[in-house]
């Protein structure tokens, strides 16, 4: 196979790739062997723990480490003053989050951590920490940190990206704007226009590990990490230039992650625990507790949008208009771009315009969440499509479909679309079966479509033949949902082999190329690309070996099913060698046979969804049940379908969480007053129904099999599918989100209120 | 010629131009010349910009190539979860 | 701290250590015996993912103290498979993919191992119910519910 073919996956025969065999770290995983985050330990280790500022904003006047470096046990103590200011401006808010500077700037702050010999010394050790805070007033709301006279938590904020540039600071870190036409020509050829202001809470990305780590660092400066992280190259070049360590002699290890959903991105405990292993010169092991997670990690930005649209009678968009109010937390870097680049992306339009503001307030830095950005502009958008279709008399999925975006649309962030699958999505989801059942009573029923980008990036690959011809494939992408399965079932394709002769690992940052995270839906995209020519690579130098050995010209020799085969008219009768024959005389042949594939992937592919989902809702409690809930979306071409599903699923099921009951709950005193899974309610088992599925498979032309990501386009519809849902159930727009009893109860009784009033 | 549509922040940056009209024949003599020309768009550029050529996005593929008269887009960077 | 000197019963085979009062069951577990299989999702009994057998009661671990155990029967994930063969429910969590990072897989396997030791043919709803002490970010709960429901119909046939 020629490195750059492309298979057409609707014509091509594949033998494994599209099957469902079990996943190599399957058995490790159901007995209990397989090592998390905070599972490793190491010789004299000693226990970290983190001092966290109280107060949402606050001057930090003095830190006293005096009475708590006396505490017999404790070996370390580190504050600001362990980590020098950073020159890299990419850094500097990185590193004022992993330990807060001159100021706190939210509930959960980091300003101190110690390590000690056991967790209870730890935890006595940081009471005896004295912190002198000034108290500052402070702001969490997105809408009251853009008025004038809102606490200030920078005072060398001046907002980007407006020209000219406002000479006051304010929370407002950035304004960014795209579109083409004009909003305001295509209202003037509308037959009906509604406007409508939305609000989403914050919520988290509740993985159910904690960050953990454990750093070990000597006295020759050489480290190494364990860490349950999405990119440990990415960590080991973080914490290397905040710590002033050589790259080369910071080796990290990614341990299994239990969750990550863009959370585990970033860094939050690792240089801390490498700081304190350094000064304290033992190994030191550091594991959030859930309150800390909460916190002190990132969870996504609370929302506030306007969106404007209008339509024709016949049901076509004349005008588009958004404006987005996004605050990140304390930092700037709320996903309001990709928000701004998404809310339009499904569908065809003359006219439209988003505006988009980032805005810091004094919560934890957000950090990235499943299709950052997109989830909750797809809620106001499609909310207000839905109410468009209902107040024109069409179906929801057929007004879509009058607009849908298809192969040759100029998108609205500003490309025009090669090959995409949403009409393929629309037409699957008005023939499922689901679409047809009746409704009960207090029943509603909800569509929606989403858009993501979907990304590639660095990725490095190796593969080795081993003796008996088996393979051994290294990749440097932790797998989060089954994606070393995926890898092999890519390999075994390519090679002509069973799947269960390739396994795959993860392999540390010292035994591989750098790999980007595993983020942006990119694994099986990329890391799935260079497993491919990896592997091509490999065959090719089978080929060659059989070449030698049959003393002809190496393009003599084919590679079939798993053997080297004489092909063409100078190639001669010689037996076919398998892999097998091949690995056992490697040694002799030239020595180890190995193939490789570092590429900075491009073409990714966009995708596309669409929800339907069925909801009921108890007007006396205001309670939500989902009924019914079926997602169809692109994978482009599915390598592992039960995996595919997976993401599906699994990205419907935290949607249906974030629109029905998490949400980020703070107090006046500027503190998280729900930091724990008993008051943040991520869905359980019996809150739900069988999610049904269905895999569209329209190839992307930038990868060989024609992989599309899959991991978070499916988060993108549900907030909108469910809201339109329980619009329709509860007879009133639902513009807030959660959707939790209170809130629903509160709109139904505001509804009744204004029709009383007519 | 390569006709480069500036969207988002990079628009604003370039004074609201819409379009420029760039001599480029790879994604890095396209941010060269642009940097050159408009020096607002070196910070932005530095930052991390990606590049749609005729819809495919591309983040950091300076030796990727323009085909004489394609769709070129200059994007904010952009990463996911 | 003050520490005190437990004998206990774990997977079948008798222990002894000594661990601090106010030390939890999950951290003897991890921390003291090395069965690190039980996992904390969150230290206060929300998630699941730290459950243990005592007794022939399904518990979190993290609410049981070490000094408590005293005496009992623990079981654990690590004690489910039987020698080299695995138990119909881990065989039916793979073939099911029912996991995407497997974190929460140690709960859940105890959690519907206990459900399925007294109501060996449960209704989907009954499985739910069952279940909804234990949190899953990943899968949205159908792969687990439906492994479930295959493992019972296996372990049915005998």
């Amino acid at each position: 196979m020629p490195l750059d073919a492309n298979l057409d996956p609707r014509t091509h025969q594949f033998k494994v790739v599209g099957t469902r065999p079990l996943r190599p770290d399957g058995v490790d995983k159901v007995t209990g062997r397989a090592k998390f985050g905070a599972d490793a330990t190491a010789p004299g280790m000693l226990v970290g723990k983190v001092l966290r500022s109280p107060h949402p904003h606050a001057r930090i006047r003095s830190i006293n480490t005096a009475k708590a470096a006396k505490l017999p046990g404790v070996k370390a103590i580190v504050t600001r003053d362990d980590f020098p200011e950073t020159k890299d401006e990419s850094l500097k808010d990185v590193l004022y989050n992993v330990m807060a500077r001159e100021k706190a700037l939210y509930d959960g702050h980091a300003v101190a951590a110690v390590a000690a010999t056991s967790a209870s010394i730890a935890r006595k050790a940081l009471k005896l920490i004295e912190v002198k805070y000034e108290i500052l007033p402070h702001v969490t709301d997105v809408d009251a940190a853009m008025k004038p006279g809102a606490p200030i938590l920078h005072k060398d904020m001046i907002t980007d990206g407006v020209e000219p540039a406002p000479t006051k600071a304010s929370n407002i870190a950035a304004k960014c704007e795209f579109g083409h036409g004009d909003p305001d020509e295509g209202f003037k050829h509308a037959d009906h226009v509604i406007e409508r202001v939305f609000k989403t809470e914050a919520t988290h990305q509740g993985y159910i590990e904690p960050h953990a780590c454990l750093a070990s660092v000597g006295t020759d400066g050489s480290g190494e990490l364990w860490v349950c992280t999405q990119g440990h190259f990415m960590v080991r070049d973080t914490c290397a230039a905040l710590l002033g360590m050589d790259v080369s002699r910071l080796r990290v290890t990614a341990s299994e992650i239990g969750g990550g959903f863009g959370g585990k991105t970033t860094v939050f405990i690792e240089p801390v625990a490498l700081a304190l292993s350094r000064k304290a010169g033992k190994p030191v092991k550091v594991v959030m507790s859930r309150e800390e997670v909460f916190r002190a990690s990132g969870p996504t930005s609370s929302t506030s949008m306007t969106v404007k649209i209008g339509i024709n009678k016949a049901g076509r968009i004349t005008g588009a208009f958004a404006e987005l109010r996004f605050q990140g937390g304390a930092f700037t870097g709320s996903p309001v771009v990709l928000g701004a680049m998404s809310a339009f992306a499904c569908y065809d339009l003359e006219h439209v315009k988003v505006v988009g503001y980032d805005v810091v307030t004094n919560r934890p830095k957000q950090a990235a969440y499943r299709a950052p950005g997109a989830p909750m502009v797809a809620f106001a958008v499609e909310s207000v499509l839905d109410e468009l279709a209902a107040r024109i008399g069409m179906d929801p999925i057929a007004l879509r479909l009058k607009n849908a975006a298809k192969e040759g649309t100029k998108s609205s962030y500003g490309p025009t679309f090669n090959r995409i699958g949403l009409i393929d999505c629309l037409e699957a989801a008005r023939k499922h079966a689901n679409y047809k059942v009746p409704l009960g009573p207090n029943q509603g029923r909800g569509v929606s479509a989403g858009f993501w980008f979907n990304f590639g990036g660095q990725t490095c690959v190796s593969l080795n033949v081993n003796i008996d011809g088996t393979v051994a494939l290294v990749v440097g992408t932790p797998d989060i949902g089954g994606s070393r399965a995926s890898m092999c079932l890519m390999a075994a394709e390519e090679l002509g082999i069973p799947y269960d002769r390739v396994r795959a690992i993860v392999a540390d940052t010292s035994s591989l190329g750098y790999n980007d995270i595993s983020e942006g839906s990119r694994v099986t995209f990329s890391t799935g690309l260079a497993t491919i020519k990896a592997t091509r690579d490999a065959v090719t130098k089978l080929c060659a070996r059989a070449a030698k050995i049959w003393g002809i010209p190496a393009d003599a020799v084919t590679w079939e099913n798993g053997y080297a085969k004489p092909s063409g008219p100078n190639a001669g009768n010689f037996e076919p060698l398998s892999l097998e024959d091949l690995a056992k005389k490697a040694a002799k042949t030239g020595g180890p046979i190995a193939g490789h594939y570092e590429v900075n992937a491009d073409g990714a592919g966009v995708s596309f969804a669409v929800h339907l989902c069925d909801a009921e809702v108890d007007p006396e409690t205001g309670r939500v049940q989902i009924k019914r809930y079926t997602v169809v979306q692109d994978a482009g071409k599915a390598i592992h379908p039960s995996y595919v599903e997976g993401q599906y699923q699994g990205g419907a099921v935290q949607g249906i969480g974030w629109a029905i009951n998490e949400e980020y709950i703070y107090g006046k005193d500027g503190r998280l007053q729900n930091p724990g899974f008993l008051d943040y309610r991520i869905p359980v088992a019996s809150d739900l129904p069988m999610i049904d599925t269905v895999i569209v498979e329209v190839p992307n032309p930038g990868h060989p099999y024609g992989v599309r990501g899959v991991g978070e386009t499916s988060i993108v519809p549900p907030l909108a599918a469910i809201a339109n849902a329980v619009s329709n159930a509860a007879g009133v727009r639902m513009t807030h989100l959660p959707m939790s009893p209170p809130n629903v109860l509160k709109a139904i009784d505001g509804a009744k209120g204004r029709g009383a009033r007519r | 010629m390569v006709q480069v549509t500036l969207s988002g922040p990079l628009k604003t940056a370039a004074g609201g131009r819409a379009s420029v009209e760039v001599e480029a024949a790879t994604i890095h003599q396209l941010l060269m010349r642009l940097e050159k020309d408009i020096p607002k768009l070196k910070p932005l550029i530095e930052r991390g910009v990606a590049v749609a050529i005729d819809g495919q996005i591309y983040r950091d593929d300076w030796l990727r190539p323009i085909p004489p008269g394609s769709e070129v887009v200059l994007l904010p960077r952009m990463a996911g979860g | 701290m003050p520490k005190v000197q437990v004998s206990t019963t774990v997977n079948g085979d008798e222990v002894s250590y000594i661990c601090e009062v106010d030390e939890t069951l999950l951290d003897v577990l991890r921390d003291r015996l090395s069965l690190t299989g039980s996992k904390e999702g969150c230290g206060t009994g929300d998630c699941g993912a730290c459950s243990v057998m005592l007794d022939g009661r399904l518990v979190c671990s993290c609410l049981v103290l070490g000094a408590e155990a005293e005496g009992r029967d623990v079981r654990t994930v690590e004690g489910i498979a039987k020698g080299d063969k695995l138990h119909p429910l881990q065989e039916k969590f793979l073939e099911f993919a029912a996991l995407q990072c497997g974190i929460c897989t140690p709960g859940f396997l105890i959690s519907s191992k206990a459900l399925l030791d007294h109501n060996p043919n449960p209704t989907e709803t009954e499985i739910r119910f069952a279940l909804a002490g234990n949190l899953c970010r990943c899968t949205g709960y159908d792969k687990i519910v439906r492994a479930v429901q295959a493992a019972a119909a296996e372990m049915r046939k005998g």
